[in-house]
């Protein structure tokens, strides 16, 4: 199973876009990771990190059977990408594959978190399917 | 090459230079940085570098096994954790990433290594060309003359470090008349022209330290000049135009014979 983790300057944006993600995808689980280390507006590389493990791990115990394909981090903007690189670094050490998927944040999430749920989802999926929101159209 | 222990010494006394450096010029790198960012650099790195001086300290006392590599990794590390914003990635992304170079110890080869991979994962993370007003305009022209005057010079590395922070001040002066095309500042545009990248500006601090406390542990000649001494020295024509402008009356600049 293919991971997701948000990552936003807001820690609310995040919840929410992660809670918006959980109706829309079912299953399909989303960890948040927003704000910075003192609880503003920012991002925070160790929070990321714990995200990626947390998603991780538990697509691990959810795969007793075959191996966690890794974790797909969708992220807003400025900032948000450098952290999550950085953060896609420290973890890719212990053998934790991590994709990022160039979408717009909330949109891109919920076709993430919809496609993931799929037993034949892979990390390339589901970032094509996320990043596939960029082409929506919402009005005709 | 300086032993093991003295190498460890030495982490943990540069780490701890940066971090006072950056205390004393935290008020001016959060000018610099209200200019064209979000004012908040200067209290970023002195923060950062702080927790890492602390962290390294202690990572030093508790684990006599801890290499210096292992040390540098830590000083990245905490960086990281420590840095909002895009600083702590560029630092401390950069220095934990080039740490592994350090393996086999701190050498004149080990750290040219150190310094070229210091850029690449600079450039790569932040996607800064030279130019675009960054760090990257302060570390490039330093790296490339450590390297020169390690490899092609045979400079003993204290000498070529000097070199590289002269080399690395040029860079900083540099941003200021550029129009930023990376970070916060890019968004001014125009009105980016005219001021010192914040970034570069405490890279530059962070080289002026390290040169500082290798003085305390190497030897060789510290001369902050990064031109080459192939290149003639004085203009031919300044010669000629020094009878016309001065004359036989004008001031004397020495004073003493």
């Amino acid at each position: 199973m293919v991971g997701l983790v948000v990552v936003t300057h807001s820690a609310k944006v995040a919840e929410g876009v992660a809670d918006t993600a959980a109706q829309m995808g079912g299953e399909g689980r989303v960890v948040p990771a927003g704000g910075d280390p003192d609880g503003g507006l920012g991002t925070d590389v160790d929070r990321i990190e714990a995200a990626i493990r947390e998603s991780y791990e538990a697509n691990v115990d959810a795969d007793a059977e075959s191996e966690a394909d890794g974790v797909v981090v969708l992220v807003d903007l400025g900032s948000a990408v450098m952290s999550a690189e950085t953060a896609a670094d420290v973890v890719e050490v212990d053998g934790i594959e991590v994709a990022f998927a160039d979408a717009p944040v909330v949109e891109g999430t919920v076709e993430a978190a919809v496609e993931a749920t799929s037993p034949k989802a892979t990390l390339d999926s589901v970032v094509e399917r996320a990043e596939g929101a960029r082409e929506y159209r919402k009005f005709g | 090459m300086v032993d093991p222990d003295t190498q460890r010494e030495a982490v943990v006394a540069a780490v701890e230079a940066v971090a006072e450096r950056m205390a004393e010029e935290r008020r001016y790198l959060t000018d610099l940085d209200s200019a064209i960012g979000d004012a908040d650099h200067g209290g970023n790195v002195t923060r950062g570098f702080e927790a890492a001086a602390e962290q390294v300290a202690e990572a030093a006392e508790a684990d006599d096994d801890a290499t210096p590599a292992d040390l540098v990794k830590r000083v990245g590390r905490a960086l990281i954790s420590e840095v909002g914003g895009a600083s702590g990635p560029l630092y401390g992304g950069s220095i934990m990433s080039a740490s592994a170079e350090l393996d086999g110890g701190i050498t004149a080869e080990t750290t040219v290594a150190f310094a070229e991979a210091y850029l690449d994962k600079l450039q790569e993370r932040g996607k800064a060309e030279l130019g675009s007003k960054t760090m990257v305009d302060a570390v490039t022209p330093a790296v490339h003359t450590y390297k020169k005057s390690i490899e092609q010079d045979d400079l003993p590395p204290l000498s070529a470090l000097a070199k590289a922070v002269d080399a690395a001040e040029r860079g900083v002066r540099f941003t200021t008349p550029l129009r930023a095309k990376k970070g916060r500042a890019s968004y001014l545009g125009w009105r980016s022209v005219g001021h010192q990248d914040p970034g570069a500006t405490s890279t530059l601090f962070v080289l002026e330290e390290l040169l500082s406390v290798a003085d305390d542990y190497l030897e060789g000649d510290v001369e902050r000049d990064a031109t080459s001494p192939t290149v003639p020295d004085a203009d031919p024509e300044e010669a000629a135009d020094d009878e016309g402008a001065g004359g036989a009356d004008g001031p004397d600049a020495g004073g003493d014979d």
